[in-house]
């Protein structure tokens, strides 16, 4: 880590998650603005929700009308692997003083990436200039969106795609991290049925509960077969 | 919808959001290594981005009601998932993925092309 250009080399760090952010921000931004949504709120949700794949669901679920406790359910389930997340981070997270809320706050797959494959300890303040950037491409790319979005400057039919294809990546990069197919087995399962037999609202819901339930079920005949 | 309701929403959207970041530090942080917990770790977040997959590709629904499809933007966005796969595996560059599977499915989508 060079002590003399932190923030250079921070930048540098956050260089492949600006690439991401600013188009994923700006996709938020125009679908934002499409359902309706000021031009304020876009940008101050980017703030002070910060979470691609979150403010997406927000957005559509304003569009759709949902109410306040339909709007929390989804937003904890969607945020559920955030958990697991903080637990492996909370022996390199201790110490960070009045950084350490900030760094919680602005823990996104795309930083948690970052911070967890900085080399030996984690150097807090570095860390917190990286979340730090990270959110600022992050709310640029809203800002960028919600300005393309007002003026209407092309058609931008077909750009929520970016989320689906998002969530594609994602999951390609876990099966190549994992190499195991039980939790794939298990979502094609829960998903699948959760089409067939549960109405679109309850769908998400549905599925991702029952696969906990599976995954519970999974552990604890594990443990019995141990035993 | 009204100013209130609009701020409403968005600070539940904020609370719930950072709720789910910051519990693991202030309530498992002494069962970390509980094996349960290192069990749904490692296969609860797999797990969900396939639902999310799933649930994102929802409008695809062959032989639903007896038709081919259901959607008109059914074909297009399968399609679209396969580009983001196949490129992915072959380049592994999540922007590049995005961008070009998204560039496809719009022009799909735009052009009103579907099998």
């Amino acid at each position: 880590m060079p002590q003399d250009r932190p923030w250079k080399s921070a930048f540098s760090t956050t260089l492949p998650v600006m690439f991401g952010y600013l188009p994923l921000g700006a996709a938020y931004g125009i679908l934002a603005i499409d359902v309706g949504v000021p031009v304020w709120s876009v940008l101050l949700m980017s703030l002070v929700i910060y979470a691609g794949a979150g403010q997406f669901l927000a957005v559509a679920l304003l569009g759709a009308g949902a109410s306040l406790l339909e709007l929390a359910v989804a937003t904890l389930m969607l945020n559920s692997r955030h958990l697991f997340y903080g637990l492996s981070l909370l022996q390199p997270f201790s110490g960070a003083g009045w950084r350490k809320p900030y760094l919680i706050f602005a823990l996104t797959d795309e930083t948690y990436s970052l911070l967890t494959s900085q080399a030996g300890a984690l150097d807090h303040a570095q860390a917190f200039r990286i979340s730090l950037l990270n959110q600022l491409w992050w709310v640029l790319g809203s800002a960028l969106g919600a300005a393309i979005g007002a003026g209407l400057a092309f058609d931008s039919r077909g750009i929520e795609f970016a989320l689906t294809a998002l969530f594609i990546v994602l999951t390609l990069e876990q099966a190549r991290r994992l190499r195991r197919g039980l939790p794939f087995v298990i979502a094609l399962f829960c998903g699948l049925a959760a089409l067939f037999v549960l109405p679109e609202r309850h769908l998400l819901l549905g599925a991702i509960g029952a696969a906990t339930l599976l995954l519970l079920g999974h552990y604890r005949y594990h443990r019995e077969a141990d035993a | 919808m009204s100013l209130t309701a609009l701020l409403a929403f968005i600070a539940v959207c904020a609370l719930a959001t950072f709720a789910t970041r910051l519990l693991p530090f202030v309530a498992l942080a002494r069962q970390a290594d509980h094996p349960l917990i290192l069990h749904l770790g490692r296969y609860l977040p797999p797990a969900v981005m396939l639902i999310l997959v799933i649930y994102a590709l929802r409008d695809f629904r062959p032989l639903i009601d007896g038709r081919l499809n259901a959607a008109a933007n059914g074909w297009p966005m399968l399609l679209a998932a396969l580009v983001v796969v196949i490129l992915h595996l072959w380049r592994r560059n999540a922007l590049l993925s995005i961008v070009i599977g998204t560039a496809s499915y719009m022009a799909m989508v735009q052009l009103g092309w579907s099998p």
